[in-house]
């Protein structure tokens, strides 16, 4: 049996193949072979550490060393230094930029890990169902701290100086919306917890529901100790079967154990949870058609105010927070508020949980302060554009959201620069973009997504979107004038400023911004009827190339419209009227010749 | 079910519980227990980490090695589903990503029986709120 002494990782990630980590690699275990050490030191490839800035990289285990920027001849003497002579090869170890000094010990590194998990503290690391886990990772512990230790107005007072916003989308204060539902008088309140996440791409309340939903329940019984409220309502759509049965699971632990019920720690205070269900309308994320839907109404926004905090649920005040939010409120009890607020930029505390999608490599939820810049984000924890190819957008804040560009990869990412920048944080969804992609058509796509979710109460969402999509229809296929795009900005701009609730209002985001960064493709498809990408159907044209058609037919024979025509061993040629652009006879062609024009 | 009344009910519990895990994790004797996290995640769970989680439960069942397998939510990296957390007692835990049947098999026996590490380890690139 071989127990071997000591490992190398090389990271096998994307961007670190791009720089020779396979070479590395080949090289490291040759070394191995030939010093005659193949049964004492084993090299194995892995998954990427998300420091690409650096590679590529290797770690030594067990005296956990970390060298970076490694060349494939550094092998020799990582060999006969570290592996034979025990000694580190100080010249590849990392330099702490801030002291200036080499770094050997990798926990010692913390800082090059660009996330930090509050949220998802527990996602990941706890049995969702088995609540004892949830407390041996001081659950439980934030409310029974409010309870027996501090008022109401205390907590309040703490969460207002933590800095926490809505994580939802819209950044409002939590302690101020807790302190305003605090101050109406009635006699009964209600906390909601909006889990009816809809951006496309995002899914991190889904995920924090399914890994830790404790963490919710204990903070809506916080919310309801400060506003006075003894009943909760989770509010989640019914596509998510798991993180329902999970929050059931949890429930009814929480009520056995006396942590939801009557006289939780023995005090006078009461809570229940109830769950209502959501077909999953992307508009009833939207706090006041998300109350009429809860209510068994259609899920319609209504002109605020009043505000829910005022008068909500079943006409009650209501403080209504999303699932994000929610799970940090344990922490920041436990923890304090300036533990909290030392996190993050200045306007935005805490981190941020983002859905990293698209083209890029490390597809996955992460969890970075507040204030860390895209490029962090896109090329060290998401490790880059798949296949090596260039970045070109980033979607952020789904279809009420904007793109931003490459001149966008440096700010430090809030609440508030992302509303500079013309896009918004939203609930956290991150769709990668690369070259080939058509920005028109991203447009469209997010158009295309609004006019199906609009509830249709207002004239400007319902009819004003449908003209907005129609005339990117009428881009992408090449009939477009330039009167259309000063009509796009126009009716953009009447639709922001006159629908009723946050869905119209934001709705036409992705056709201003994608119009502000990518100009030019707009022009392409209009006056040159070309899509740069070559994404948009009806702008392509395939063609035959003389020289290389040899005339096998092999195209004509696959033509499912036979557009193409040819004699047996001479030239091809499409027939572009009759031609679907389905692509097949460039999949037939064996000799390179037909292309896309 | 006692009911939790107050804090010192809490802590107490805490105090049980913890212990239970941290003897599973710490202790250097052989025949303490090798811990599995599965990430169930609907995500995980639509990649095949049921089947995953069953296959090394009933195998380390067969194999007569002794082990605690639970499920947890999502460790966030969704590229690389079903991904799997390992920690032999007494060492750092491991992440494994695209665990099959096949390699949940070379996981038991290469890794768990002998220590020795498999390619496509996940190196974890997060921090968590302790110490922070």
């Amino acid at each position: 049996m071989t127990q071997y002494k000591m490992h190398l990782l090389v990271c096998g990630g994307t961007s670190c193949g791009a720089s020779e980590s396979e070479q590395l690699f080949q090289n490291l275990k040759n070394e191995i072979i030939e010093k005659g050490l193949e049964n004492e030191v084993q090299v194995i490839t892995t998954g990427c550490f998300g420091f690409c800035e650096k590679g590529p990289i290797i770690k030594v285990l067990p005296d956990n060393t970390f060298y970076t920027q490694v060349k494939p001849g550094d092998a020799t003497e990582i060999i006969a230094e570290h592996v034979i002579k025990g000694r580190r090869v100080n010249r590849l170890l990392y330099i702490n930029p801030e002291t200036k000094e080499a770094v050997s010990d990798s926990k010692h590194m913390g800082f090059y890990r660009k996330q930090l998990r509050i949220a998802l503290r527990n996602c990941g690391f706890i049995d969702p169902e088995n609540i004892e886990e949830y407390i041996a990772r001081d659950g439980y512990a934030a409310i029974a701290k409010c309870l027996t230790e501090m008022t109401p107005a205390q907590v309040i007072e703490e969460m207002k100086k933590s800095g926490l916003r809505g994580r939802g989308g819209g950044g409002f204060p939590t302690g101020l919306k807790w302190e305003i539902t605090s101050k109406s008088q009635a006699d009964q309140k209600y906390v909601v917890c909006n889990a009816d996440e809809g951006d496309p791409g995002a899914f991190m309340d889904r995920s924090i529901l399914e890994g830790d939903p404790h963490s919710v329940i204990e903070a809506m019984a916080i919310c309801g100790y400060c506003i006075g409220a003894t009943k909760g309502v989770v509010y989640i759509r019914a596509e998510y079967p798991l993180a329902v049965e999970r929050l059931k699971i949890a429930m009814k632990q929480a009520s056995e154990y006396g942590l939801l019920g009557t006289h939780i720690f023995g005090t006078e205070f009461s809570f229940e949870i109830d769950i209502r269900y959501g077909a999953g309308a992307f508009v009833c994320g939207e706090e006041t058609a998300l109350i009429h839907s809860m209510e068994g109404f259609r899920g319609e926004p209504t002109i605020k105010p009043p505000f829910p905090s005022v008068s909500g649920y079943l006409g009650k005040p209501t403080n209504v927070n999303n699932v994000e939010t929610f799970a940090n409120v344990p922490v920041i009890i436990n923890k304090g508020a300036d533990w909290f607020a030392s996190i993050g930029s200045e306007k935005s505390k805490g981190t941020k949980v983002f859905a990293l999608a698209g083209k890029i490599n490390n597809v996955g939820l992460i969890e970075v302060p507040m204030g860390t810049t895209l490029r962090d984000i896109i090329f060290e924890i998401g490790g880059g554009i798949k296949d090596g190819k260039k970045f070109k957008a980033v979607q952020t804040g789904g279809p009420s959201g904007g793109c931003l560009t490459e001149k966008h990869l440096d700010i430090a990412i809030d609440f508030d620069s992302l509303t500079a920048a013309g896009s918004m944080m939203g609930s956290g969804g991150m769709i990668v973009m690369d070259e080939d992609d058509c920005m028109v058509s991203i447009a469209k796509f997010y158009l295309d997504f609004t006019v199906e979710e609009s509830c249709g109460k207002c004239a400007p969402c319902r009819i004003g979107n449908k003209r907005l999509n129609e005339m990117l229809e009428k881009i992408c296929a090449g009939k477009g004038t330039m009167e259309d795009l000063d009509l796009l900005r126009n009716l953009s701009y009447v639709i922001k400023d006159t629908s009723l609730c946050g869905l119209g209002q934001t709705s036409p985001n992705p056709v201003l911004s994608t119009m502000e960064n990518f100009y030019h493709e707009y022009l392409a498809h209009i006056v040159d009827k070309k899509c740069p990408s070559g994404q948009c159907k009806a702008l392509l044209q395939y063609v035959i190339d003389e020289e290389n058609c040899v005339g096998c037919t092999a195209c004509a024979r696959n033509c499912p419209v036979n557009a193409i025509a040819g004699e047996r061993k001479g030239m091809h040629i499409i027939d572009q009227s009759t031609c679907i652009k389905c692509g097949a006879c460039l999949e037939k062609c064996k000799f390179n010749a037909v292309f896309i024009k | 079910m006692t009911k939790i009344t107050s804090l010192a009910d809490l802590k107490s519990i805490k105090a049980s519980v913890e212990a239970k895990v941290s003897l599973r994790e710490r202790s250097e004797t052989p025949e303490s227990m090798v811990q599995i996290r599965v990430a169930m995640a609907t995500c995980g769970i639509a990649s095949g980490a049921k089947i995953v989680m069953d296959y090394m439960i009933n195998e380390l069942d067969k194999r007569n090695i002794p082990a605690f397998v639970t499920q947890t939510g999502c460790m966030g990296y969704c590229y690389a589903e079903p991904t799997i957390e390992v920690t032999r007692p007494g060492h750092q835990p491991l992440v494994f990503g695209f665990v099959d049947s096949k390699k949940a098999d070379q996981i038991i026996e290469k890794y768990i029986k002998n220590g020795e590490l498999l390619d496509g380890i996940i190196p974890v690139n997060y921090e968590n709120i302790e110490g922070k």
